[in-house]
């Protein structure tokens, strides 16, 4: 089994978060299969697409049932970018997509200076900066860590999101990655 | 507004980076692998990789450059160059690039933008504007078209492009400072951000750029000298450019 699974949403890019996981000596495959969700040691939901897509490819595959399981179960997951966003109730992306429901909250619009919100930005109180790439954002009352006044990560039980994506945030990532994998 | 960016371009043809980068501490200064994990290593934010050949012939070897580029880089990438289709962008970002950049293509048919970001997000979709009097150019800015640039910026925004890569056409490769005035135009009509490309010689010139950009595109100036892009960016942060801090390899 491998140490790690990343949930297959059939769309993007996942080969980078496989990469940092290599580079952190952690075995990990990309799959959908609910038994392999539920049993997997860490499970990373990752950011890439879109929700309306994403949502409709995990209820299809059964993931969400799996991943709601593993998070009743207290078994970790990490959601990255629109990983993270699909955890909480609803979102307001693609005219309205119903998400997993770990997480009480919605994800709305992201109003700021610039849209897509892209680039490397402090996240606080952590100190360290991450990359960040949306265009939505998270409400919660969950929220545990936040960059210019943006949710940047949530946690509620055995789910962590993070909006930024360490995956692609240098050392200061693989580090957050590293303390992710050692709570498993 | 998160931190200004500096983006080195590595020019990729036929699986090699063209156009001259010193050697100085690479093994094998044509291998775009190892500069991108060299330049990543020495503080830049993101990579741009330009398959500037971009023939049929070149689609293999570049989808293996990308593949092998994603598995060192921990830090985002863009690639462009002959872009054409929702097939070309998804064979790029599905092997392991964060973000595709258009330029001609999406210039002769608008609506791939709206198709690429509609199934990656707006992120994933850079707009690549050459632009020189007035007027959008194609063909590596050797031809001018009737297309007007400021419009052309605020209609690919309104498409979907996430950001605009905007380069001068009479600034490149001159290494006498960023066109300000073309980037403040462009920036001021839109409310996606924008990536200041052409002239970068000097710290100050790559200061003056991100007072009214989000990131630079730098070329020469680092690859002429790659070890000097550390310093480079301390250059930069004294004279009052907040950058990101960077982390030392634990």
């Amino acid at each position: 089994m491998s140490d790690v699974v990343v949930v297959d949403y059939g769309a993007g890019n996942t080969r980078s978060v496989c990469a940092s996981l290599a580079h952190l000596g952690r075995t990990s495959e990309v799959t959908s299969t609910p038994e392999k969700i539920t049993r997997a040691p860490y499970v990373i939901l990752p950011g890439v697409g879109s929700a309306r897509s994403a949502m409709h490819h995990l209820n299809e595959t059964g993931a969400v049932a799996a991943l709601r399981q593993r998070f009743a179960d207290g078994h970790q997951i990490l959601g990255i970018c629109l990983g993270m966003q699909l955890a909480l109730d609803t979102s307001e992306e693609d005219g309205g997509v119903e998400g997993i429901g770990l997480v009480p909250g919605i994800v709305t619009r992201l109003v700021a200076d610039r849209v897509p919100r892209l680039g490397w930005a402090i996240v606080e109180p952590w100190g360290d900066a991450y990359y960040f790439a949306h265009s939505f954002a998270a409400h919660s009352n969950d929220v545990v860590a936040t960059s210019e006044g943006v949710a940047a990560a949530l946690e509620r039980g055995s789910f962590l999101g993070v909006q930024f994506h360490p995956e692609k945030s240098g050392e200061a990532g693989l580090e957050f990655l590293e303390q992710c994998l050692s709570r498993a | 507004m998160p931190l200004a960016r500096l983006i080195p371009c590595l020019d990729v043809a036929n699986g090699r980076v063209v156009k001259g980068v010193s050697f100085v501490g690479l093994r094998d200064v044509g291998d775009p692998v190892e500069l991108a994990g060299f330049y990543s290593d020495g503080g830049a934010d993101e990579l741009v990789l330009l398959d500037i050949a971009a023939t049929p012939d070149d689609v293999a070897t570049m989808t293996s450059v990308i593949t092998k580029v994603a598995d060192v880089l921990e830090i985002p990438f863009t690639v462009g160059g002959g872009v054409r289709s929702v097939d070309d962008a998804a064979r790029i970002i599905e092997s392991g690039a964060d973000r595709v950049s258009l330029n001609s293509a999406a210039l002769a048919n608008p609506s791939l933008i709206t198709a690429i970001a509609d199934r990656y997000g707006s992120q994933a979709v850079v707009v690549a504007i050459d632009a020189g009097d007035g007027v959008v150019h194609t063909h590596g800015g050797r031809i001018a078209t009737s297309t007007e640039t400021v419009p052309w910026a605020m209609e690919a925004s309104e498409r979907g492009a996430g950001e605009i890569l905007l380069t001068s056409i009479r600034q490149d490769g001159k290494r006498t400072g960023f066109d300000l005035e073309l980037t403040s135009q462009v920036r001021d009509a839109i409310s996606i951000p924008v990536i200041a490309s052409g002239g970068a010689g000097s710290a100050q010139h790559i200061v003056e750029a991100l007072r009214v950009a989000d990131a630079a595109l730098i070329a020469s100036i680092v690859h002429e000298n790659p070890m000097g892009l550390p310093g480079l960016r301390h250059e930069i942060e004294s004279l009052g450019t907040k950058l990101r801090p960077m982390k030392e390899r634990a």
